[in-house]
């Protein structure tokens, strides 16, 4: 680790391109939400952000083909449900992967890993048909339901606690008098809280970002999740593209933030993801 | 516990006795039983809404099945042989598989060349990272959008940049080749910075003494790269290859939102590109909600991604058998 190479004024040379391209689409963004509409007929394209931030949120929100509130608030439930279900059942399931005995363990494991492989197109249209049958489409719980839990939340809980619980502490605990249940809430979830934080933000932001499934169930206006709003903005006959960008910038900014407060969290649970793989 | 046992009154050994086991049983059949009970939840759900439409699709594809009709008809294979018949399908076909060609392989090598330019002794470490990460993290939908406009006809800044340096506007949205490379770019744009972290982590693990045993093999720095780092990443980038190819066969989010108005789940009036899964949605929803046809294409997606993945497996194991024995006969020879 400390001997690395060091770093040519090239290497920064092109990490500031690198860096520049990854954040200008982003940076721009925010700037045509500043302006007001006319500024995509501008040729350069300014770059600056403008002073009409305020109109444009206003003229959105004010917006009935997009319902962007209805949207913002569909999608934090949406997000914060299936988040908080797939850290329970990811760190439940993954405790009992890493640290207890049980006949057919190994080969359930196998069945998790598999599932990672299922691409979601294959189960569109008969969780479209289930919730025709079920009286829920077109509502939040259709959209939830189905990403209750992920096996690659199982799968990661389980490679972390792995080494992070310890096995003599639970053998202790076991000898106190302690079951499992009290084992998992008292030794586990505490060893577990760093892992199951990142898993928990990679899984806020896969939800709050979804388009696929909800785009497919939820077909009143009326009632989208913030993704489908953009397409409704996007869709619409009129060009207004600040108004469009506005909802973009708005979309995203949950997810930036998230970024900006946990990123070296959601770095480091990528990278870790990745050696073990 | 004898002398115990005549030291004390007779009642607290027996109660003793009993109680130890009857809190062991209990604990035996906790400790036996109560794992499944932590697993059953994901099992359940994921029997429910993750096995059962596995199956489901394959059933529903054998029948001539629509939203609003009557009850479903058994129709075997008709729904896969009308799409093999189909030129719109196979339209699809290629398009999923020209723009997963031309986003993927730029992005792996990009990647790889961006995790080794982070692989260095850097200031700001966290911040290359971070800004290398930002797109990873934005909305997809919104990304779609704004990428959408940025290669926009007239006034995007793509053209008008072109324009600067002498070459006349291109029709991003209406050419086809155009329009997989404008998706690709949005592809690679969101996607390289995640696998130069995983790329990353698995450099930082390759031991340093057999870069110094290269250098005193004669391998430049070039050198260094291909003998040592890439086969020695193999798996990872088996790891991502696979990934990506799950990942960009399946597209349809930046696809369907970089056309807007009334021909974007046709990727463009002419299909310009439209994907597999676009297909399969506007044969299975709007305009047609025929069930049966859309399972048709949902089932040879899977398929071709199967295939695609073996395939991808095989050449880089090829790769990789090629660049082993060079590598053997390398620190083999000098001795």
């Amino acid at each position: 680790m400390s001997k690395l190479w060091r770093a040519s004024p090239l290497t920064y040379f092109a990490l500031i391109a690198a860096a520049g391209l990854s954040v200008f689409p982003i940076y721009w963004m925010f700037v045509v939400a500043s302006r007001s509409s006319d500024a995509m007929g501008q040729l350069p394209p300014p770059v600056t952000p403008g002073g009409n931030l305020g109109a444009n949120i206003a003229r959105l929100f004010a917006n009935t083909d997009a319902y962007f509130l209805t949207g913002l608030i569909n999608s934090a439930i949406v997000a914060i449900t299936v988040t908080a279900s797939v850290v329970l059942f990811s760190t439940l399931a993954g405790f009992a992967f890493a640290k207890l005995r049980f006949r057919g363990r190994n080969a359930l494991l196998m069945v998790i890993i598999a599932t990672m492989m299922v691409p979601t197109q294959l189960g569109v249209i008969p969780l479209y048909i289930l919730m025709t049958k079920l009286n829920l489409n077109d509502r939040l719980p259709a959209v939830i339901m189905p990403a209750l839990v992920t096996g690659f939340g199982v799968f990661m809980m389980r490679q972390y606690a792995g080494q992070a619980v310890s096995t003599e502490l639970i053998e202790a605990a076991r000898v106190d008098g302690c079951g499992t249940a009290r084992i998992y809430w008292n030794v586990v979830v505490p060893a577990l809280r760093p892992a199951a934080a990142v898993l928990g933000l990679l899984t806020f932001m896969t939800t709050w970002n979804d388009f696929l499934w909800p785009y497919a169930v939820l077909n009143d206006p009326e009632n989208p999740t913030v993704q489908l709003s953009l397409r409704a903005l996007s869709d619409g006959y009129y060009q207004d593209m600040s108004q469009v960008f506005t909802g973009t910038a708005i979309a995203t900014l949950p997810l930036l933030l998230v970024f900006v407060l946990f990123g070296r969290q959601i770095i480091g649970g990528i990278m870790e993801g990745a050696v073990k793989a | 516990m004898a002398l115990h046992l005549d030291a004390r009154p007779p009642a607290t050994p027996a109660s003793r006795d009993t109680r130890p086991s009857r809190a062991g049983r209990l604990s035996r059949i906790d400790a036996k039983y109560s794992p499944y009970l932590y697993i059953a939840p994901f099992f359940v759900i994921f029997a429910i809404f993750g096995a059962w439409p596995l199956v489901y699709t394959f059933w529903v594809s054998l029948h001539e099945w629509d939203l609003l009709g009557s009850d479903p008809v058994f129709v075997g294979a008709d729904n896969y042989t009308r799409l093999l018949a189909d030129s719109d399908f196979w339209h699809s076909v290629v398009n999923t598989l020209g723009i997963f060609v031309i986003s993927t392989v730029p992005q792996l090598l990009l990647a790889l060349w961006l995790a080794n330019l982070l692989n260095r002794q850097l200031r700001l470490r966290t911040g290359w990272r971070m800004a290398v990460l930002v797109p990873n993290v934005t909305s997809t939908a919104a990304v779609a959008i704004v990428f959408g406009v940025l290669f926009g006809r007239e006034f995007g800044m793509v053209n008008w940049m072109l324009d600067l340096v002498g070459i006349d506007g291109i029709g991003w949205k209406s050419d086809r080749f155009a329009s997989w490379v404008a998706i690709s770019a949005m592809v690679d744009w969101r996607w390289t910075g995640y696998n130069a972290l995983i790329f990353l982590a698995a450099m930082q693990a390759i031991p340093r003494d057999l870069y110094e045993a290269a250098a005193i093999d004669g391998a430049n720095r070039a050198r260094q790269f291909w003998s040592v780092t890439v086969p020695l990443l193999k798996p990872t980038i088996i790891f991502c290859v696979i990934i990506s190819t799950i990942g960009g066969l399946q597209l349809f989010t930046e696809p369907r939102l970089f056309h807007s108005g009334t021909n974007a789940i046709r990727g463009g009036p002419m299909r310009e590109s439209q994907t597999m899964t676009m297909y399969m949605f506007e044969n299975a929803f709007a305009p047609y909600y025929n069930f049966g046809y859309g399972s048709a294409v949902a089932w040879l997606l899977f398929a071709l991604i199967a295939i695609v993945a073996a395939i991808n497996v095989l050449i880089i194991r090829r790769l990789g058998a090629g660049a082993r024995p060079d590598n053997g006969k390398r620190t083999g020879g000098p001795r």
